[in-house]
């Protein structure tokens, strides 16, 4: 198993949180600041918050200023990352796949001959 | 084309690859039973695998660590949790510290190996390939953020190219 870099991991942990993916979701359209996050969820603006950072660091959501205000918003190319994962693995079964057809074929030749 | 059929589930999570080999179940079978077989699959040939435990019965463990161009080696192991020859097997693969132990910061994934012979010589594999992340990813792609995500592909491309240890080379 050689496909998932450490990002990949912080991401998944990030995302295996139900109010962090909602987060994430609104976020993708919406320029809310951290207090108007937190005005959706039942619970304190210092958990809000801390929610935040954990995406923030995983690279899923940055804080832009739009004036005087932070929003939050979800950063495309971060989900992007993930998404490709399934790829990333198709890739590689893909590449063992050949070989193992490579060494099936050897062994027939071989029987064959 | 030995591949014959791709799907990917965003639901489960999972990658199922299909297929087919002139081969007989048995010899199939081969290529996971015997480690030296193994060996020459498993790892693209940038980073050749080494087989140092393999114990395929349910509860066994099987370790590996890959040789880089660096020298670098990643170590890896499995989890048996099933296992019929010549029909299936399935098991847990992770990340594992130098010593074979799991490193339980590095994400697992599980994947279940069904092969059956369609007609004498002709065999069907079936890789399916499921992500313990599920609930994350499944959200993740049920988010229908897939018309967003059309942008910055080649730069992505990029940067995975960069972080992938051991992408396997094609052809």
């Amino acid at each position: 198993m050689q496909i998932a870099p450490p990002d990949f991991d912080r991401m998944f942990g990030a995302l295996a949180d139900h109010t962090r993916r909602d987060i994430v979701r609104r976020a993708i359209d919406s320029e809310e600041g951290v207090a108007e996050l937190a005005s959706h969820y039942p619970m304190s603006f210092a958990a809000v918050q801390k929610h935040i950072a954990v995406l923030e660091r995983a690279g899923l959501v940055t804080k832009h200023r739009i004036g005087r205000r932070k929003v939050v918003r979800t950063n495309i190319e971060g989900l992007r990352l993930a998404r490709r994962l399934l790829d990333q693995y198709e890739e590689m079964w893909r590449g063992r796949i050949d070989r193992m057809t490579q060494l099936v074929n050897e062994y027939t030749r071989e029987t064959h001959e | 084309m030995t591949v014959t059929a791709v799907r990917k589930d965003t639901h489960a999570l999972s990658l199922t690859l299909d297929a087919e080999f002139d081969a007989s179940a048995e010899r199939v079978w081969q290529l996971w039973s015997d480690p030296r077989q193994l060996e020459r699959w498993w790892g693209p040939p940038t980073y050749p695998a080494t087989f140092t435990r393999h114990e395929l019965r349910p509860g066994g463990r099987v370790e590996y660590h890959m040789t880089g161009p660096d020298g670098d080696q990643p170590h890896g192991y499995w989890e048996v949790e099933e296992v019929d020859p010549p029909h299936s097997l399935a098991v847990r693969d992770g990340f594992a510290n130098e010593d074979g132990s799991p490193n339980p910061e590095m994400p697992t994934n599980e994947f279940r190996v069904t092969i059956e012979e369609l007609r004498p010589g002709r065999t069907r594999m079936s890789i399916v390939s499921t992500f313990p992340s599920t609930e994350a990813m499944e959200q993740l792609l049920a988010m229908g953020m897939e018309d967003g995500l059309t942008q910055a592909v080649g730069q992505i491309d990029a940067i995975l190219a960069e972080d992938v240890v051991g992408r396997p080379e094609q052809g």
